[in-house]
């Protein structure tokens, strides 16, 4: 049976970018453990020879021919951005104290 | 009868006649949306936000141009609601979420363009669960959905407001999309008709993904010929979308129309055996036999036909939806559009981040997040998510198998009637036990249908008969679903919706 303690919430929270604080982890965690439980019988069930199947009607390739179409202006675009400037997006900045 | 009484087929003939106006149509149902809708707190809550003003101007100018003889379509005027998960230009779009609230899109979904194109006013947003993850539309971030035939209860999910708003006559029409039921279970539980395409015959550009490989849009509706011509008008190939099928599919409103003289001479049917048991409830299953009866009765040949891998598809979905949803709902990063919280101090973009969607996001979608985070994660990855793809080649092969014998295969949309609200709130796999039924036909990308089958004993609320039919073969859903709801509609002398009870208004039952 798998088995996802309360600290590997935390951590797949955190690559996951959710900043859970303690009572969501206390209330997540054994949910989480519930719903890992009742898929836990699908391992096993296909062998090696079965092949994986990602997308149910199988396409290849789809290429469109490669001429400029219409597209969003750059106000359309960063009319919905919580900051902007100079026409870009705004962003806090991105390295970390220890970086 | 009222105008909003009736089908968008009716509306569409009324138009075309010259007995109402799109104007008159749509301030009918804009009314009734004032009079039965409320809010969070109380009434149906279908819609998170109505546009009375864009509708209207809509209807004026599809009234200018049926006046000058140039409709632009069979159903030009008649009004529609889109569930909130489609962009629709200037318009608010949440899916249900914090996380988006008071973005307008830039741009229109593919299916909103060709409703506008083809003259619909647009009443406004449904209600739903957060990004579409549940079944009961108590995961909105903005207040539950509730069951037009019993206000305590759920709407199903995740379009419990688009199901509820036509079975309330808040819209004749109405938009849905179907990730793992999310059209044709609420249209089970509110009484209504809901279709899930074949995957890709409906366009998912601007359709804000829940699992790309999942997801499809469709009609929901209250008769299988208004769900036909709705399909007709929004499917299609889009090169916007690249898994968009180019291929025409049969004429769905032709198959409806066959359907409907309740001839089924010839169709194979099969019980899908693995669909039925302990935990489905009795006054359910006691109506889709009499359904299986009704259709032997048609002319149908019906044979049971085994799909046991059918028993491992619940354990698939939960696996490959919330990896999909994991990596989807990762562009929400309070960086180009929704909420961004900027904790004190000076916050890194990652803090920001993190706090944004933990502000953002509701218990359910973190749930699934984690859980996709973890199914996707080195050591685990050929455990969960490699043997979920590789059960749904299983499943895929059992489609293919049955339909070798048989034309369509039928089962209950749903294990049970409409639950209370709250009761399942807080358990995940209570709530992910209403998909059983319908969550093989997303994982294979075949089309289905809900239609409605009566009321169960126990409880007096609607009960679903799932029509199943291999991809790209639409219509057979349309025809069998039509001769169904010829038959029974014919058997209650009226639709299963006349037996509602009165939908209670503003300052009438609370």
């Amino acid at each position: 049976m798998p088995e996802i303690s309360r600290d590997e919430v935390a951590h797949l929270a955190d690559l996951a970018r959710i900043d859970l604080d303690d009572a969501e982890l206390d209330h997540l965690a054994p949910q989480l453990n519930v719903i890992l439980e009742s898929v836990a019988s699908i391992r096993g069930v296909a062998g090696d020879d079965v092949p994986p199947t990602s997308h149910p009607i199988p396409l290849t390739n789809v290429f469109r021919d490669d001429v400029p179409a219409p597209c969003l202006t750059a106000e359309q675009a960063l009319s919905g951005a919580p900051a902007s400037e100079d026409q870009r997006f705004s962003v806090p900045r991105i390295l970390g104290d220890e970086q | 009868m009222s105008w909003i009484k009736k089908t968008a087929a009716e509306l569409a003939d009324a138009l075309a006649a010259g007995e109402v106006t799109s104007v008159e149509l749509t301030q009918a149902h804009l009314d009734r949306i004032a009079a039965v809708d409320g809010d969070a707190t109380a009434g149906v809550h279908a819609f998170l936000h109505v546009d009375a003003e864009g509708a209207l101007a809509a209807a004026e100018a599809s009234d200018k141009r049926r006046a000058a003889g140039a409709p632009l379509h069979h159903l030009d005027g008649v009004p529609i609601a889109v569930k909130d998960v489609l962009a629709t230009q200037g318009l608010p779009t949440t899916c249900g979420s914090k996380i988006l609230e008071g973005w307008i899109p830039p741009y229109d979904a593919t299916v909103v363009r060709k409703i506008k194109a083809a003259g619909l006013p647009i009443l406004g947003k449904t209600n739903m669960d957060e990004f579409a993850m549940g079944s009961s539309t108590e995961h909105s971030a903005y207040g539950p959905t509730r069951n037009p035939w019993d206000q305590t209860r759920i709407p199903g999910g995740s379009g419990g407001g688009s199901a509820a708003a036509v079975a309330a006559f808040e819209a004749p029409l109405a938009i849905g999309t179907d990730t793992g039921g999310s059209i044709r279970q609420p249209g089970a539980v509110t009484g209504t008709v809901g279709v899930k395409p074949t995957y890709g015959a409906v366009s998912r550009y601007g359709l804000v993904a829940l699992a790309n490989s999942l997801d499809q849009a469709g009609p929901v509706t209250r008769t299988v010929l208004d769900s036909a011509l709705l399909q007709e008008l929004i499917g299609g190939h889009d090169p916007l979308d690249s898994t968009s099928v180019d291929q025409p599919l049969p004429s769905l409103v032709d198959a409806a129309r066959a359907g409907a003289t309740g001839d089924l001479t010839g169709v194979r049917i099969g019980v899908i055996s693995e669909l039925s048991g302990d935990g489905w409830q009795p006054g359910v299953m006691a109506r889709f036999q009499e359904s299986v009866d009704v259709l032997v009765k048609a002319g149908a040949e019906v044979v049971e036909v085994s799909c046991p891998n059918f028993v491992h598809a619940l354990a698939a979905y939960y696996l490959i939806l919330p990896a999909e949803c994991s990596s989807n709902l990762a562009k929400f990063d309070a960086m180009r559009y929704g909420l961004r919280v900027t904790p004190e101090g000076n916050p890194s973009s990652e803090e920001v981040m993190k706090a944004s969607r933990d502000a953002g996001f509701g218990d359910e979608v973190k749930r699934r997040i984690i859980i996709g985070t973890y199914a996707l994660s080195s050591g685990y990855y050929d455990a969960y998510y490699g043997q979920a793809q590789k059960v749904r080649t299983l499943i895929s092969r059992d489609f293919e198998a049955a339909f070798e014998s048989v034309d369509v295969l039928v089962s209950p949309t749903a294990p049970t009637t409409a639950f209370a609200l709250g009761e399942k709130l807080d358990d995940p796999i209570a709530m992910y036990l209403n998909d059983l039924a319908t969550i093989p036909a997303n994982l294979a990308g075949v089309p289905g249908i809900s239609v409605p089958a009566g009321l169960a004993d126990e409880d007096g609320l609607p009960v679903g008969f799932q029509i199943l039919a291999p991809a790209l073969a639409d219509d057979r859903c349309y025809r069998v679903g039509a001769a169904l709801e010829a038959l029974l509609t014919a058997e209650w002398g009226g639709p299963l919706l006349d037996k509602a009870p009165a939908v209670p208004e503003n300052g009438t039952i609370r």
